[in-house]
């Protein structure tokens, strides 16, 4: 696996991810006869720097939602290594580990599903700095006001409770909820699919204010790529399990190389007509119980290639900061 | 204009709940006319699925009552018909298909079971040629291997397996209408530019005459002839598709379109529509937008707009323009 480096605004790295591999093991009969595995994360390398969106597209299945929850450890990796400003993810006692889970935080994409609904919103807030035992109750108090304000809801609904709030109301307060430790790396899973298209927008601008004002790191995991083209700096392209292609924003849009980069790209419905012929893909996402030999993505390529059901391509950097996955640029 | 082949008038489709009267559909008008796909475009809770079950008269009754209006089709009033009679239409010459692939089949039917079903009560066919044409259109559908298909279980599909059966079996009566919930919510990108193509070829190939219901208005500008916009139970503006995206009138039809991250150029910051959409129960008096609206005058929270024509094909509920 070639080193991966990066060339964003800062060289500073936050993350180092190295052959990651989260493998659910799949078993039958009456003695739970191993079968086989769910490769859902399958050798995955790449970086993130300090300040920067890491944009994580794929389509359902593909891994990318394991991915978030494994760099935190709450899936613990088959394989591979997490390395958070040089320290090994995987090596950390229950301690380190509670001190990594304040500097990277989970935003999910449900948010009725992430609150709880009898605890008061402000509350909510407020758990992360009970458990972590940060300042006194008024202090704690300051801090939840803070954080509301900082969402844009006003300091008196910290006393409501979610089924008060609207959607994106509840996914502000989410939001807040993780900046309540002043982390460095923020994981958000699908952040504005639930949310309705006059909200998203409203939920968009927020994270984007927020990164600015304190110098965030983003994994923004989504399948639409119009908000990974709006948010992100760099942009990785997921397909069950791998990564097919890495790119800083600018390149991968303008000039992608693997075939289902170009497939999704032309798959958007977008107000203007199109100058060139959608690229339809055939059939869909295999199972990643028993993805196909060679390239996951032959049997539904259009510039498939004989070695394509042969042998599996390695992630390759073509230019500058430019990787992809595929036989055709060998 | 003498081609409509359904007509729309002051639907009022309200739900009595015990919190109150939620206003779901609350005078909606559009006609959809022979061959052409009519998009309703709007955000959750703003009637558009009411307004399409209210077609078919397809909710629960109670609470759902529809209190007001006219469906024309075909010389009967849907509203008033007998339940005999729309049990007719529903299938045969009207025909839905459902949002969430998943609830709208039976899991304990094969797929073919359920298309036969459908193609038996409403054509004088035996099983033999019912079945043929079920394969048939899962075939056309884009099913690879519909024979083996036909018998499989809902839970043996994909998502978009799983919403190409739906819309075989939308079609299975050759239907005269076809309404369609949302199809390309719940699917994944590459699947929903499969599906869409799928509705275009209907477009074409059949002249089928559809409703198409969304909230994305990318997915309105690829498919749709006419669109009518929809907010708060009511429609806000109805125009051409390209007059919609090209020449919105009501602010919130051109809020919403602003406030999509467009793939197709980069910029700093979205616009965004202030607040949210509102609560079906209590929705704001007069101008149902006038709360979030940035261009909101005195009048819009006191009188509700009438219909304003901007130009013949394009009309918009705005007080802008009256």
């Amino acid at each position: 696996m070639p080193f991966i480096h990066m060339n964003h605004t800062s060289n500073h790295k936050l993350l180092q991810i190295r052959n990651l591999k989260k493998y659910y093991p799949v078993t039958a009969g009456l003695f739970s006869r191993h079968i086989g595995d769910i490769k859902a994360v399958d050798g995955v390398t790449f970086d993130i720097n300090e300040k920067e969106i890491i944009g994580l597209v794929g389509e359902s299945g593909c891994g990318k939602s394991t991915l978030g929850k494994t760099i935190p450890r709450l899936e613990e990796p088959t394989s591979g290594e997490i390395l958070y400003k040089g320290t090994d993810v995987n090596k950390l006692d229950k301690k380190g580990l509670r001190e990594l889970r304040k500097e990277i935080q989970i935003i999910f994409q449900d948010p009725d599903a992430s609150l709880d609904p009898r605890m008061a919103v402000g509350d909510s807030i407020c758990e992360p700095l009970i458990i972590h035992n940060i300042g006194d109750e008024k202090k704690r108090m300051e801090r939840v006001t803070e954080l509301m304000e900082q969402v844009g809801m006003e300091a008196e609904q910290a006393n409501l409770y979610p089924h008060e709030f609207s959607g994106g109301q509840k996914q502000r307060i989410g939001i807040g909820r993780a900046l309540a430790m002043n982390p460095k790396l923020i994981i958000a899973d699908e952040p504005v699919s639930a949310l309705d298209v006059s909200i998203q927008a409203q939920i968009l601008n927020l994270m984007m204010d927020i990164q600015e004002r304190f110098g965030l790191a983003y994994l923004l995991v989504a399948h639409d790529l119009s908000v990974i083209k709006h948010m992100a700096h760099r942009v990785a392209i997921m397909y069950l399990g791998k990564i097919v292609e890495l790119a800083n924003k600018k390149e991968l849009f303008e000039n992608p190389l693997h075939p289902y980069t170009e497939a999704l790209l032309s798959a958007i419905p977008s107000f203007k007509p199109k100058d060139k012929d959608r690229i339809l893909l055939r059939g869909d996402v295999p199972s990643p119980l028993n993805p196909p030999p060679g390239c996951h993505f032959h049997p539904r390529c259009h510039r498939v290639l004989p070695i394509c059901s042969q042998e599996e391509p390695e992630l390759t950097e073509i230019s500058e900061g430019h990787f992809v996955a595929c036989h055709l640029y060998r | 204009m003498d081609n409509e082949i359904l007509k729309v008038k002051n639907l009022k489709t309200y739900f009595f709940t015990r919190h109150g009267i939620v206003k779901a559909v609350d005078g909606v008008d559009f006609d959809l006319r022979h061959g052409e796909c009519l998009c309703l475009v709007g955000e959750s809770g703003c009637g558009k699925t009411v307004t399409a079950l209210s077609i078919l008269r397809l909710f629960d009754s109670p609470p759902g009552k529809i209190v007001d209006g006219q469906i024309s089709y075909d010389g009967l009033n849907l509203t008033t018909c007998s339940s005999e009679q729309l049990r007719q239409i529903r299938g045969k010459d009207i025909a839905i298909v459902f949002q969430e692939a998943q609830s709208a089949l039976n899991p304990v039917l094969t797929i073919g079971d359920q298309i036969i079903e459908q193609i038996k009560l409403h054509l004088p066919v035996d099983y033999a040629r019912a079945r043929d044409r079920a394969k048939t259109l899962l075939g056309e559908m884009g099913i690879p291997s519909a024979e083996s298909v036909m018998s499989y279980y809902p839970h043996q599909l994909s998502g978009g397996m799983k919403q190409r059966v739906l819309i075989a079996m939308g079609l299975s009566c050759d239907p005269q209408i076809l309404i369609a919930d949302e199809p390309t919510t719940a699917v994944d990108v590459t699947i929903k530019a499969q599906i869409l193509d799928i509705f275009l070829e209907l477009k074409t190939s059949r002249q089928m005459s559809i409703i198409f219901i969304t909230h994305d208005l990318a997915v309105v500008a690829e498919i749709g002839d006419r669109a009518v916009v929809m907010y708060g139970g009511k429609d806000v503006e109805t125009a051409p598709v390209s007059e919609i995206i090209g020449n919105p009138k009501h602010p919130y039809t051109s809020g919403l379109i602003e406030c999509l991250p467009d793939i197709s150029k980069s910029t700093g910051k979205l616009a965004s529509i202030p607040g949210t959409t509102p609560n079906p129960i209590k929705i704001p008096p007069g101008c149902a937008f006038h709360p979030r609206c940035p261009k909101a005058m005195e009048i819009c929270s006191q009188q509700e707009p009438p219909e304003t024509t901007i130009s013949k094909e394009h009309k918009v509920n705005c007080h802008l323009y009256t």
